[in-house]
């Protein structure tokens, strides 16, 4: 076979008005990796599907030249896609951890698609999936093979994923966002395991908003934003040389570089954590875990899903009572407190979420999610709705967003609607728990630098919770590495992150996707 | 700081729609009806005249005649106060005894949630005819007692939807964001807690007024109801049925009136919950 195996040009799609691709055009060689790089909206996934004839019904697909596989795609019918998918181009869905049947093994799943496409005895098929799922690395795959996802770590449900978009030997794997819920050392695992694909001569079509991840693996980069294409180039060139301002945008804002010193030193103990340990049922989630927080630092904790981080921030934000070890605010501890006291002590350590959407009462406007912490913090009536403008402000919003739901607000826009509220009542601690890990990475950095902003105008305190290496490195003081319950390392943010003395926190260090760098390293 | 850039308002979806303005248009009507129903139809819905039984529709009696000669339309319109009476009352009388009983469950430790729900379990598991029956046996007949059996019968499910809302609340997002600004926990209940809890409520409660109308409708026909002579369009309904096959128009008219007015309340109550919610569409 020669020839590009995918050849698009002039590729443009459209749901009713809304133009998500425009004037796509691009070709992927045998062998090839090609990344597709943009913020989320930006057309990356939708030009994906295309290749596969899934771009759903209401969209409107046009395109000058649609060639795969030497074949003119543009009028396939449904029957001649079946073809495709599967045999000539495998799909690695986004959203590994719920994109399989939570009913049936994944071993069948991965049977399904040699059923459709090759005719095998089932003992042969039997053979077949083993093999693909220790191939994908897998360990123990006869036995996976017969367990259902729930059984599966995230990092064994995406291996499955990639073993059944494997399964006929498809010339191309595309895989959207194949490592984007995993923890770091998975994801370094998984970006192997895809290297190791491409290695055995499979092209690969790599989609994420992750430049870091591209960087690792791919030939050459399209960086897409509104639907068309505004650099594309060898990855190198692109990423140490970005020719489009919305490339350099992209990689300013990937949080890389260290905080710099607070502009006054740290003043008293705000928050403190004494020997904190909780258990669920026969699990320790958190075991042993001290730690004291000064007012205007930023103390940052560190650690892969299921260490503890989110259960620690509960047990000093007074949601869980500890098994054992005490937290105290201003140098209150929550325990011995009344109801009433307890009410107090919140307004001085508020949150800020994740998921800034689930954290409002969805029939409430900002100017009610406002006023309601507002209210809490003492203001009168009459002040708070200057107070919430003031507020809005503060966050890089304007009065325009009061009377809207935070459903009708973009993601950016919520979270700092999220950070106004837990400003209202005048906190001494902010406890940010993942803030920007849904966040377009550009829309990151402009939290992150209000974030900082705030704490020099206020002074208040950080605990900064994150799975993410380099955005714990660009906000954090000092750091606390978790795993397990337990602190494994704990120190001055440089000193952690440049000279770790823990194995672990070496693992994790090594296992981020770095960009390549125009100078030398320093 | 910057400020940024707020785009306008999305569009709140003020565009006209036909379903939302007929099912409003007809239960207006409806309630005129429940409420003066002399100014839409001369005359009173017993006034009978043997010579016109079953006569089919026509310029003086436009839904037709029923077997003892008394005009379906002035029945339908008198028909809708005691139909509305028992769908609106036995599904609002439902909706508060299960809501409450719902709460109590969710909120009130494991000991009132296993009381509540096994109770529940035993009202659920008989036949609701035959509960109803039992109730009205007890209480004798009355429109006022079979509303009282119906909410009796209905009341679980609501309970067991309001229980299930108010366990997933409690531990979403916003209740634990309210909880950590300080709000006192009977605020954060009647805030947060109860307002969402019954939102899905109120979507199946529409649709449950409709099934109470057709409840008290059966009940009536068992005799458990308002007494024959009274215009109920449940009753009118069974009686119709005998004379089916040669008078379609005094089963399909009251029925109709049935149909139309679920169908109306259950567009107008989706409506009202998108628009509670913020959505359009």
């Amino acid at each position: 076979m020669s020839g590009p195996l995918v050849e698009v040009a002039g590729l443009e799609v459209a749901f009713g008005d809304v133009r998500a691709v425009r004037d796509v055009s691009f070709t992927i060689g045998p062998g090839e990796c090609v990344a597709l790089v943009g913020e989320s909206g930006s057309g990356k996934s939708v030009t994906a599907r295309t290749l596969l004839g899934l771009t759903g019904d209401g969209a409107d697909v046009r395109a000058a030249t649609l060639r795969i596989d030497g074949a003119d795609a543009t009028g396939f019918t449904e029957r001649r896609w079946r073809a495709v998918r599967g045999t000539k181009i495998g799909y690695v869905l986004q959203d590994a951890l719920v994109s399989l049947d939570p009913l049936r093994p994944v071993g069948h799943e991965i049977a399904e698609a040699l059923t459709l496409h090759r005719s095998l005895t089932r003992a042969e098929r039997t053979a077949r999936v083993v093999e693909l799922l220790r191939a994908a690395g897998v360990p123990e795959p006869e036995r996976r093979a017969r367990q259902r996802p729930h059984e599966l770590s995230g990092g064994l449900r995406q291996r499955a994923l990639i073993a059944s978009a494997l399964a006929c030997d498809p010339a191309l794997l595309i895989a959207d966002e194949p490592t984007t819920a995993l923890d770091v050392t998975v994801q370094a695992q998984i970006l192997r395991l895809l290297a190791e694909r491409r290695a055995a001569g499979t092209a690969l079509l790599l989609i994420s908003h992750d430049l870091a991840v591209v960087a690792e693996l791919a030939d050459r980069v399209l960086v897409m934003k509104d639907g068309r294409v505004v650099e594309e180039g060898p990855v190198r060139d692109v990423l140490t040389a970005p020719a489009h301002a919305y490339t350099r945008t992209l990689l300013d804002a990937v949080p890389s570089t260290p905080k710099p010193a607070p502009a006054r030193p740290p003043g008293e103990v705000v928050l403190a954590a004494r020997g904190l340990v909780k258990d669920f049922k026969d699990r320790r989630a958190v075991d042993d875990v001290s730690f004291e927080l000064r007012a205007g630092e930023t103390l940052g904790i560190v650690g892969e899903s299921g260490s503890g981080k989110t259960t620690t921030a509960r047990l000093v934000l007074g949601l869980l009572d500890p098994d054992a070890g005490e937290a105290a605010v201003d140098g209150r501890p929550w325990h011995g407190l009344t109801a009433k006291e307890r009410r107090e002590l919140r307004r001085h350590v508020q949150v800020v979420y994740q998921d800034p959407l689930g954290s409002f009462d969805p029939r409430f406007t900002v100017r009610r999610v406002l006023d309601e912490a507002l209210e809490v913090g003492g203001a009168p009536r009459r002040a708070r709705r200057d107070r919430a403008v003031e507020l809005l402000e503060r966050v890089g919003l304007d009065a325009s967003v009061l009377d809207r739901r935070p459903l009708r607000l973009s993601g950016g826009q919520r979270q700092r609607v999220a950070i106004a509220r837990a400003l209202a009542p005048g906190p001494r601690v902010l406890v940010c728990d993942e803030p920007v890990s849904a966040l377009d990475v550009s829309v990151q950095a402009q939290v992150l630098d209000l974030l900082a902003g705030l704490q020099d105008d206020l002074g208040v305190a950080y605990l900064f919770i994150s799975h993410h290496l380099g955005v714990i490195r660009r906000v954090s003081d000092r750091v606390l590495v978790l795993k397990d319950g337990r602190v494994v390392e704990a120190g001055d943010a440089r000193r952690v992150l440049t000279e770790p003395r823990a194995d672990y926190t070496r693992e994790l260090l090594a296992a981020v996707p770095t960009l390549p760098s125009a100078e030398p390293a320093h | 700081m910057t400020v940024l850039a707020v785009a306008a308002p999305a569009r709140t979806g003020r565009r006209f729609r036909p379903g939302v303005w007929g099912a409003a248009l007809f239960l207006a009507l409806i309630a005129l009806a429940a409420v003066a129903p002399g100014l839409l139809v001369h005359g009173g819905p017993g006034d009978a005249n043997a010579l016109d039984a079953l006569t089919g529709p026509s310029a003086a009696h436009p839904f037709g005649t029923d077997a003892n000669g008394r005009d379906v339309l002035t029945r339908v319109v008198y028909g809708a106060r005691p139909s509305l009476l028992a769908g609106l009352g036995a599904t609002g009388l439902g909706v508060a005894a299960g809501s409450l009983l719902g709460l109590l469950a969710a909120l009130g430790g494991r000991v009132a949630d296993e009381v509540v729900m096994r109770f529940m379990d035993v009202v659920l598991s008989l036949p609701t005819l035959l509960l109803a029956l039992l109730v009205l046996t007890i209480t004798g007949p009355g429109t006022l007692n079979s509303i009282y059996a119906i909410a009796l019968y209905t009341a679980p499910s609501y309970a067991r939807l309001v229980r299930v809302q108010a366990m997933v609340i409690r531990r979403s997002g916003f209740v634990e964001a309210a909880t950590s600004l300080g709000l006192t926990r009977a605020r954060v209940i009647s805030r947060h807690l109860l307002p969402n809890a019954f939102a899905p409520l109120f979507v199946l409660a529409t649709m449950e007024v409709g099934l109470a109308i057709v409840a008290a409708s059966s009940l009536s026909f068992l005799g458990l109801g308002p007494r024959p002579p009274a215009p109920e369009w449940g009753a009118m309904l069974s009686a119709g049925r005998d004379y089916f096959s040669v008078a379609w128009w005094t089963a399909v008219f009251p029925g109709l009136a049935i149909t139309l007015t679920v169908l109306s309340v259950t567009v107008a109550g989706r409506r009202l919950q998108l628009r509670s919610e913020g959505r359009s569409a």
